[in-house]
């Protein structure tokens, strides 16, 4: 054991394709966060339906060959927020499902990890843009950190760019593509001058869209981003209700069509800056930096020193979205 | 009121200063000066284009001052529109009016539609047109994009307008 080493007892809470990431991610990044000093130590498991506890810590590798085989992680019959409730640990990584209505099961396991003094890692949206507020200040009191990237853009590190990498300047805007649904079926659209339904259809079959699509192509996913930034970034006291919200569904291929003629390509653009938060379909030109293609995230923020700075990414994907999880990680305890 | 002209210097050194004297001191605001030394006229001369805000009343002095210094003027006109901008309409765009659409927006004095590119693939489908609209300024500009999203909204109609483009 390498000197000054800081063991972290975690819990993956939510074992669908992000918490399954993480574990792999784990298992993948085990000696490079020994050798910056972190021994993360995953003492539970837990989907919706089972979990798997260790005080000594999880086997990773076996719980996702049972997750494959078996549908469950393990034979324990423990819910998450039990978990969270009644076995001793430090690190509390949410990866639940998100409810954009209610929070879902995310929301209360949030509250009791706060309530237990343990920090939280997310990807759940839902919560955070439902209550930020009550969550942040519950964090603070219990002296938890809580940290998000994983919430807004997936790979693309947006959260800690404009925080940390940016300190000092003042964020005047930021204005982006935070759904990768959305972009490719309007990428698509526009090669293949076909309809929405066609490329929907198409995103669906390659696993883009999900089979009720409502939730990216509406906007709804790209509205509760911004609404996270804002609270976050831009301390506006905003819920997903705030935002101006329009989606992709009515986009003809005559208008992608004629945007081209013009040199334009159009984009689900969210927008957020002191006064406004929307989302819509706008016009970005051709060979702007925010006309990227296919899946991509891109952001640009807009700041009082360094002028705009721009990043693109993966949006979406196990592996890329427990990236930013474990650099939320990382920045936490490697002090 | 803000003035584009193009005139033509004789290839001789000092020849711009002749030009720009004038507008200065008659109080000009002078906004830009594109110098094409490389295009020379068949003629020998060096065309420039002025663009510069000044008095109605004063636009005769400059001019005549121009020409008895031999500074040729070419083209002189009012600048009234500086600012271009495009925006997407998609819906039932010629049942909803479209004149009276286009109207809304020639109707404010600063603001013009100056093209109109329409698409209507079936009878029962929704149209998409893409409207140029010009105007007097940025500020014009946005004030015409609100009230043609205003009046879209009014008649059901999605309308995309462009990201403000200060990023490039």
């Amino acid at each position: 054991m390498v000197i000054g080493m800081k063991t972290i007892r975690a819990s993956i809470i939510g074992f669908g394709a992000v918490g399954q990431g993480v574990a792999e991610v784990l298992l993948r990044k085990n000696e490079y966060l020994k050798n910056i000093g972190l021994d993360i130590k995953v003492i539970a498991v837990a989907d919706s339906r089972s979990a798997a506890i260790d005080p000594d810590g999880v086997d990773l590798s076996k719980v996702l060959s049972h997750k494959r085989t078996e549908g469950t992680v393990g034979s324990e019959k423990l819910t998450g927020l039990e978990i969270i409730k009644n076995v001793d640990h430090e690190l509390v990584i949410e990866t639940t499902p998100t409810d954009i209505n209610t929070g879902g099961v995310g929301l209360p396991n949030m509250l009791a990890a706060f309530e237990h003094g343990r920090d939280v890692v997310t990807s759940n949206k839902g919560p955070l843009a439902l209550k930020y507020r009550e969550l942040a200040e519950i964090a603070k009191e219990n002296g938890s950190n809580f940290k998000f990237e994983a919430t807004v853009g997936g790979a693309m590190p947006i959260i800690n760019l404009t925080r940390d990498v940016l300190a000092g300047n003042e964020i005047l805007s930021i204005e982006g593509i935070f759904n990768g649904t959305c972009n490719y079926i309007l990428t698509r659209m526009m090669e293949e001058h076909a309809s929405y339904e066609q490329m929907l259809a198409e995103s669906q079959e390659l696993g883009i869209a999900e089979t009720d699509p409502t939730y990216d192509v509406e906007g709804i996913d790209a509205a509760s981003k911004l609404v996270i930034l804002a609270n976050s970034i831009f301390d506006i006291d905003a819920t997903y209700k705030d935002v101006d919200v329009t989606g992709i569904t009515k986009i003809t291929p005559e208008s992608l069509m004629l945007a081209q003629d013009d040199g334009y390509v159009i984009k689900l653009i969210g927008e957020v800056k002191k006064d406004l938060i929307r989302v819509g379909p706008r016009l970005v030109p051709v060979g702007h930096p925010l006309a990227v293609g296919g899946t991509l995230n891109v952001a640009s923020v807009k700041t009082d020193l360094a002028g705009t700075v721009t990043i693109t990414g993966r949006g979406a994907g196990s592996i890329e979205t427990a990236s930013a999880i474990i650099s939320d990680i990382i920045s936490i305890y490697r002090k | 009121m803000r003035i584009s002209m193009d005139v033509e210097l004789k290839d001789i050194p000092g020849q711009l200063l002749l030009a720009l004297n004038p507008i200065s001191e008659l109080k000009g605001n002078l906004i830009s000066v594109v110098h094409h030394h490389e295009k020379r006229t068949p003629r020998g001369t060096i065309p420039v284009q002025l663009v510069f805000e000044i008095n109605h009343e004063k636009l005769n002095t400059i001019i005549s001052r121009f020409e008895d210094s031999g500074v040729e003027v070419i083209r002189s006109g009012e600048e009234r529109f500086l600012e271009h901008g495009a925006i997407i309409m998609i819906g039932h765009i010629i049942h909803t009016d479209i004149q009276d659409t286009i109207d809304k927006i020639d109707s404010t004095g600063f603001a013009e539609v100056v093209d109109l590119s329409l698409s209507m693939p079936r009878i029962d489908k929704p149209s998409s047109a893409l409207l140029k609209i010009d105007a007097v300024g940025k500020k014009e500009m946005n004030d015409a994009m609100s009230l043609l999203k205003t009046v879209a909204k009014e008649k059901d109609l999605l309308v995309i307008e462009p990201i403000e483009t200060e990023l490039m």
